[in-house]
């Protein structure tokens, strides 16, 4: 492999379909500048996705494989198809939407083809004169931007849900190609999915989150944060010690968990550990509530009230309801 | 059972310094990656209830010895440490390559176990590649494991579902912090395993050499840059509730974030 320049063109997967969306939409930019095109695969048993749908954001071409070995999209079934894929039409580049299903195949495929992959890129640029894809990532519990390029090709990266916008770009349309693979049957067996029961509307979507941590003694207490949300028109999420190891709710906010990054974040009894603290490093604003005042937390927020939570959330909550 | 658990002896990134905008790598303190010592955790009760043999394996600097000692004080059998020739500066899939060589050098594997992402590079790509380059089916995210003759039963933690999935061995095994609470060794089990062996592999005991690592890393960092976030710290105490309250919330009047 090289830098021969019969890799053209850049592709991109991703189950979760806003995701998709998204990383069309930076594709066709990148590929703008470079003049070249954007593709998108499609995978699945049955596929539901209109791939004229895909053309809306700018997608040039859309590769389908439908194939039963695809139920339930097993990453060796979909690596090997996205390989086969990569193999035939030669892109320089293939961006992998950072869902955790996008995350442990994206690796899978670039072990397949011998090339070097990105995690969970936050911004994505192209040195025009090299054509060479320039990507930043956050390591080291967040203390640290990195910067990278491959120089194998293609460069394949995974790039987290909400990085970048999608744009919608009328009267275009997508040439469709069906491709027929035998894929090998998986020992892989899949016995039983259980939905998480989550509430209604996306953390990462809110402009105003409440995060619950250590410090709430038990979980009826999360009520306190539920109303001060509602004042506040916000969300309730909590910590990983919260989520993981009480088993209170089964999502969290942190790096390994809900990375977000809302106008107004509140924290409730955390104590600020760097995994936490690196998943909401993008909030505008910061405010915490802890009753110990060396909480590393205070370190990394704007405002803090050094107290009870169980005194200080209701009169927050008192004083918030006069002014709202 | 054979088990192998990989193991990075990662920055300990809570201690790491930033000056003047970068990282201070040279002497910063290391331990073993925490989501790695969930899945020595792991390996043991597996081996508790079904017998065998566990051997932990790291890539990294000779000072990876001082770590893996704690990884035989929890419980592992023999532990190997191929030293990496590059002070950390190859990507996954160079790593992944000296991995691989190791455990084909040693006398097979029905499991390998890894934690589902290291402390420091956050990459979750070791497990899914090792996976790969060694032809075996992977479950990533699992949060417990049970053996069922010759199939792995686990479940694995997903964005929106738990997914109970069953695989026959030899497998690879991602493990999530959740699988379980690391043992801490007391004196007794730190003594024991002194007598334990480590084995030291250069990469040229593994057919390798450091321009063919180079060549298969093709990952190349441009820059390492200090992530700070200036906040305003303004941290109000010692006053009455009812007056922090209302001083708080004049701030973020002023910061127009209460949405009115």
């Amino acid at each position: 492999m090289g830098l021969e320049g019969n890799y053209k063109g850049i592709m991109v997967y991703s189950e979760d379909i806003d995701t998709l969306f998204e990383l069309i939409s930076k594709s066709r930019e990148l590929a703008n500048q470079i003049q070249t095109d954007v593709s998108a695969i499609l995978l699945g048993d049955r596929i539901e996705i209109i791939p004229n749908e895909l053309a809306a954001y700018g997608v040039d071409k859309v590769y389908m494989v439908e194939n039963p070995q695809l139920k339930g999209l097993i990453a060796e079934a979909c690596a090997e198809s996205i390989s086969i894929i990569i193999n035939r039409v030669k892109p320089e580049a293939l961006f992998i939407g950072a869902t955790k299903r996008g995350k442990e195949l994206a690796p899978k495929i670039a072990e397949k083809l011998k090339t070097g992959c990105v995690s969970e890129c936050v911004s994505l640029d192209i040195d025009k004169a090299k054509r060479d894809f320039i990507m930043k990532r956050i390591i080291f519990g967040g203390k640290v931007v990195s910067t990278h390029t491959i120089v194998k090709r293609p460069i394949i990266a995974t790039i987290p849900p909400r990085i970048f916008e999608k744009k919608r770009i009328e009267g275009r349309a997508a040439q469709v190609i069906k491709i027929d693979l035998e894929i090998p049957s998986s020992k892989f067996e899949i016995l039983e999915v259980k939905n998480k029961v989550v509430s209604g509307k996306k953390i990462e979507e809110a402009s105003i989150v409440i995060c619950g941590g250590r410090g709430l003694k038990q979980k009826e207490d999360f009520k306190l944060l539920d109303e001060l949300a509602n004042v506040l028109k916000g969300q309730v999420g909590c910590t990983r010690p919260i989520a993981a190891d009480r088993g209170w709710f089964t999502e969290w906010i942190g790096l390994s968990g809900k990375k977000i990054k809302p106008n107004l974040y509140i924290t409730v009894g955390i104590s600020g550990a760097i995994q936490h603290v690196a998943g909401v490093r993008g909030a505008k604003v910061i405010v915490s509530i802890n009753k110990d005042p060396e909480a590393p937390i205070f370190s990394e927020s704007d405002y803090g009230i050094v107290g009870d939570l169980y005194k200080v959330i209701p009169a927050l909550i008192e004083h918030l309801k006069k002014i709202k | 059972m054979k088990i192998v658990v990989c193991a990075k002896y990662a920055l300990d990134v809570a201690e790491l310094k930033i000056s003047s905008g970068k990282p201070v790598l040279e002497g910063a303190r290391r331990k073993v990656s925490d989501i790695d010592k969930n899945a020595v955790e792991a390996a043991i009760s597996i081996k508790e209830k079904y017998g065998g043999i566990i051997k932990v394996l790291c890539f990294g600097p000779i000072s990876a010895k001082e770590g893996l000692k704690e990884l035989l004080a929890m419980g592992a059998d023999e532990a190997y440490l191929i030293e990496d020739p590059s002070e950390g500066m190859l990507d996954t899939a160079a790593t992944v390559e000296a991995l691989a060589l190791a455990i084909q050098k040693m006398d097979g594997f029905d499991l390998i176990l890894c934690g589902e992402a290291t402390i420091d590079g956050y990459t979750s790509q070791v497990g899914p590649r090792l996976a790969e380059r060694l032809k075996v089916p992977q479950i990533t995210y699992v949060r417990s494991i049970k053996i069922d003759g010759n199939n792995v039963i686990a479940e694995r933690d997903l964005e929106d579902v738990y997914q109970t999935v069953k695989v026959p061995m030899p497998l690879l095994i991602t493990v999530t912090r959740e699988i379980n609470t690391p043992r801490i060794p007391n004196l007794m089990a730190i003594l024991k395993a002194s007598k334990k062996p480590i084995t030291i592999w250069k990469i040229e005991d593994l057919g390798l050499s450091k321009d063919k690592l180079e060549q298969i890393s093709s990952l190349h960092t441009l820059s390492l840059e200090g992530f700070t976030v200036e906040r305003k710290r303004i941290i109000i105490k010692d006053k009455p509730v009812d007056e922090a309250v209302q001083e708080l919330i004049s701030y973020l009047l002023k910061e127009k974030v209460l949405g009115v």
